[in-house]
């Protein structure tokens, strides 16, 4: 039923005009050669590529006003269905809480009057028969499939239809930097609601507000084990018996300073003492503060005062009080702006929108207006936008796709209606992107090291030919126009790909254009 | 002719007509006749990303420390519930792993204790990043010791002389010697290229580009062939209710396949994931039990897949550190150091457990809270090179640069 839905929804998405909302299209003519390539660049780093038209409007509006309107992408309104999509999608707007009796393994399990610890009331476990222990373990994996179904529907269609694209290509970004797995446990239940309200608001905002955002959501809590962390000298109950240093260390390796930014050991453990009681919300926190309170935490984020450390810390060169939960926010600040963390950040930004290896002046450059503005992502943002590093005519169509990027980009170029979300997700599992899946906390790699191998490649061509070629059932190109794709790839008059393609017959055009080298790379 | 044969004369063909020039790829293209061929000695490297927790694997149940500082997630001592298997008296393997009792039995599996990388980091990345490169504490090297390993080796003409399982390529097969790359479940399967005619417009579209994407094109195109003539083969069997190399599991049967048919394959990698327990790791039942599970029958498939060839193979089982000796406050282990290795292959002489250990006492730990590393990785793998593989003392430096061999202490394993 979900994919009759969504079939429906998507032929009407996809019946919109290609991106750019508010934008009046002008009547100037096709703009000098020169203008069109910065706009097909443009469109391939900020965007997931251009979709058929976009090279034209960019170039009429101007790079500069596209920029600033991608800066702005709350200014720029969503496609009605992509909205409905989204506002309907329960993994993406229930609080973490809710989806956890909504459609946790527990609710499941009572349902059929079986307790969290797997025995039926006053029953033993094993006295239920084996047709109800597979019916209970259908009924869970249906739900696993639903949340997952649900989150990789909202994205892979905001990636390919949203007018917001940068806000697109940041939240992969800053999703990837903060990375949680839909399949660590619980969090198959709160990935999409930990994207949606942790990463999603802040995706063009301050680095400041996604160290906390994502420290304090549940999502981020159970990844790193850190809701099981407990001050020594705390009230033991169980598994919650004293410190675990996975968060603390992950926290300063990878989400801020970067593994040479200059701490030791002496510093992970005493930020996994100041980490000690931030956790989730669980029985007990609901029965301690009430039902509602419980249910009312947007991102099911507890912390539990009796399990936190409260000693005085000695954390990167300074003391830091025992003050509860407020010692997590001196924490945060000094790792904010710890200089080896703008340098971290504005590395891998530079990386992820300029090239592989960045050009350490640009890295420098991108640093101090991190320090100049607190973390503003935007400014960033601009800084590398217009650098020369950025707009070098060599820079362009240098960079190798991730497997994300050219099943994405490909979908746009040919402005394809999607019928179905799961070949999609298979391709990507293939070629070792599953979306959601990255198992390790430093997410996937943007470089070309990282995804040029030759059976990914050929894996590639397939999809492209498939897709190319119209025999791909999941997804169906409304634009089979050569020249229209051979603009938006942009493959040169008299180079190989191009006459290759001209002797090819005209059905195989499409294909070979998705499958050429050039579009390999942007 | 067989089928093989023939594909990859045609692919040598149609390739040479568009671009009749030389280039490396196509020097190996050569027919091999499966003869025993130099260097036909094979290394299988598997790798435990995430940080294994080597106690509870090779357990010192002799040593009351081990008991107290792991009050939950020990395992406990040889025939008591989920109990450790004896090795030695001191030692015992984890229940899970009963499948590798035999070969220990028989003297083809041996282990080093306390070995792993004397580069005191405790990040996961880093750490696999050295283990891989095989140059602890620098970041500047981007090829792999396997790969590099292949350089020195004769080469066997082989379109595949390696073999990595999954679908990215990992640090350590990176570097100038080409790599099959297959995901064990895909291995084979038709693809577009397989039509003449729209594989040779891509040919033509990527034979004009000597830059890596015309690189990756054309081994691709080489290994998918000979991959796919070996898998038209497997497929007859794999319908006769033979498993699917969806798992680890297969992956020990058809990679052994590989190796058992085609003797100019030298050397394979595989990565398993999941191994880093910091919650909740369970002692001989348990997280880190099911995934040892996995491992031990996947080895175990191995061997037997391997046939004659197993005594001509060294498997290594490697992660990049180990864990703290002490429990953490939620039933699992943090990050630590020192760890164990897995040593198998049927000319070695194994049976034993290697390595210095010092006991567990506070004193005798890396940092007072982890096995210390008295046995460099390096050691292990530089012994195999040169002991198995018949690698000359002067060429090692080019697997394991800015590394001697003078550790000596582990060389009775391959015989030396």
């Amino acid at each position: 039923m979900r994919l009759k839905a969504l079939l429906c929804l998507i032929v009407f998405i996809a019946s919109f005009p290609p991106a750019l909302a508010g934008t009046s299209v002008n009547s100037r003519s096709r703009t000098d050669g020169g203008d069109r390539d910065l706009a097909r660049h443009i469109l391939n780093r900020l965007a997931y590529g251009p979709r058929p038209g976009d090279i034209d409007r960019v170039a009429a509006m101007g790079v500069d006003a596209y920029i600033e309107q991608q800066l702005d992408p709350t200014a720029m309104p969503m496609p009605e269905p992509l909205q409905g999509l989204i506002e309907r999608s329960p993994a993406l707007n229930l609080t973490p809480a809710q989806l956890f009796l909504k459609y946790g393994k527990q609710t499941v399990m009572a349902a059929q009057g079986i307790a969290p610890n797997g025995k039926r009331t006053g029953q033993k476990a094993d006295a239920r028969t084996i047709a109800e222990r597979e019916e209970l373990q259908k009924k869970i994996r249906e739900n696993f499939r639903l949340m997952y179904g649900q989150i990789t529907d909202a994205r892979l269609m905001r990636a390919v239809y949203s007018p917001r694209q940068l806000e697109e290509v940041m939240t992969e970004f800053w999703f990837n930097h903060f990375n949680i797995s839909f399949d660590k446990g619980l969090d198959h239940l709160w990935t999409g609601a930990y994207e949606q309200t942790a990463i999603r608001p802040h995706a063009l905002g301050r680095f400041r507000d996604l160290l906390d955002s994502t420290s304090h959501h549940a999502a981020m809590q159970f990844y790193l084990d850190n809701w099981q962390n407990t001050g020594d000298g705390a009230r033991k109950r169980g598994k919650f018996a004293g410190i675990n240093e996975n968060y603390a260390r992950e926290l300063m390796e990878l989400h801020t300073m970067g593994v040479d930014g200059g701490y030791s050991q002496a510093d992970v453990v005493s930020l996994a003492r100041i980490l000690t009681g931030h956790g989730m919300q669980n029985r007990q926190s609901v029965r301690r503060n009430g039902f509602s309170t419980g249910l009312e935490s947007p991102t099911g984020y507890f912390f539990d005062a009796g399990r936190h450390d409260n000693s005085d810390k000695l954390f990167l060169g300074r003391t830091i009080k025992g003050q509860g939960a407020k010692e997590l926010e001196e924490a945060l600040d000094i790792l904010a702006a710890h200089p080896s963390t703008a340098r971290f950040v504005s590395y891998k930004l530079a990386q992820y929108f300029v090239s592989d290896e960045p050009d350490s002046k640009l890295v420098d450059s991108v640093a101090a207006t991190y320090k100049k503005s607190g973390g503003d992502i935007k400014a960033m943002l601009r800084v590398i936008f217009k650098s020369s590093q950025f707009l070098d005519k060599s820079n362009k169509g240098a960079k190798f796709k991730t497997p994300y990027r050219f099943m994405i980009s490909s979908l746009r170029a040919t402005n394809a209606t999607i019928a179905n979300t799961k070949p999609l997700l298979g391709f990507l599992r293939m070629q070792g992107m599953p979306l959601y899946q990255c198992l390790t906390p430093d997410g996937y790699k943007y470089t070309e090291k990282a995804w040029l191998n030759p059976g990914g490649l050929l894996q590639r061509i397939d999809f492209a030919s498939a897709l190319g070629s119209g025999h791909f059932r999941a997804a169906r190109p409304r634009e089979l126009e050569a020249g229209t794709i051979a603009d938006i790839v942009g493959v040169r008059s008299g180079s190989t790909t191009m006459s290759t393609v001209d002797g090819a017959p005209p059905e195989l055009s499409v294909a070979l254009l998705l499958g050429s080298p050039e579009f390999m790379k942007y | 002719m067989k089928r093989r044969d023939f594909l990859r004369a045609s692919a040598l063909a149609s390739l040479s007509a568009i671009y009749p020039g030389f280039y490396p790829g196509l020097s190996g293209w050569t027919y091999s006749s499966g003869k025993d061929s130099p260097g036909s000695k094979k290394l299988v490297v598997i790798f435990l990303r995430g940080a294994a927790d080597g106690l509870n694997v090779v357990i010192p149940y002799g040593d009351p420390a081990y008991y107290s500082a792991r009050p939950t997630i020990a395992v406990t001592r040889p025939g008591e519930t989920d109990g450790a298997l004896d090795l030695d008296g001191h030692f015992g393997l984890h229940p899970q792993l009963e499948p590798l009792l035999k070969y220990w039995q028989d003297g083809s599996l041996a282990f080093v204790h306390c070995s792993g990388s004397p580069d005191p980091t405790r990040s996961h990345f880093d750490a696999q990043d050295y283990m891989e490169s095989g140059c602890p504490g620098q970041k500047v090297v981007s090829s792999g010791w396997l790969n590099r390993l292949l350089t020195v080796l004769p080469s066997t003409r082989s379109s595949i002389r390696a073999i990595n399982v999954g679908s990215t390529m990992p640090r350590i097969l990176q570097g100038p010697v080409s790599v099959a790359s297959f995901a064990p479940a895909r291995a084979g399967r038709p693809s577009v290229v397989d039509r003449p005619f729209i594989s040779s417009a891509f040919e033509r579209m990527y034979a004009a580009r000597q830059d890596s994407l015309g690189v990756a094109f054309r081994e691709g195109m080489d290994s998918h062939r000979t991959l796919k003539s070996k898998f038209d083969q497997e497929m007859t069997a794999a319908n006769k209710g033979a498993p699917q190399a969806a798992n680890f599991k297969g992956f020990g049967l058809q990679v052994g396949k590989l190796f058992g048919e085609d003797r100019t394959t030298q050397v394979a990698f595989v990565a398993l994931g999941g191994w880093d327990t910091h919650v909740n790791q369970g002692a001989g039942k348990g997280q880190l039990a099911n995934h040892l599970g996995v491992l031990g029958k996947g080895l175990a498939d191995l061997a037997r897949g391997l046939g004659p060839q197993y005594r001509d193979t060294v498997i290594l089982v490697v992660s990049e550190f180990g864990r703290t000796v002490s429990e953490n406050g939620n039933g699992g282990t943090d990050h630590g150091h020192g760890n164990v290795m897995f040593v198998m292959g049927g000319g070695i002489k194994g049976g034993k457990v290697y390595g210095q250990w010092q006991g567990l006492s506070k004193g005798k730990l890396f940092e007072g809270r982890d096995l210390p590393v008295t046995t460099d990785f390096r050691s292990v793998i530089g012994q195999a090179a040169h002991e198995h593989m018949s690698i000359a003392t002067a060429d090692l430096g080019k697997i394991l640069p800015d590394f001697q061999l003078t550790d000596r202490s582990v060389s009775a394993i391959f015989g030396a």
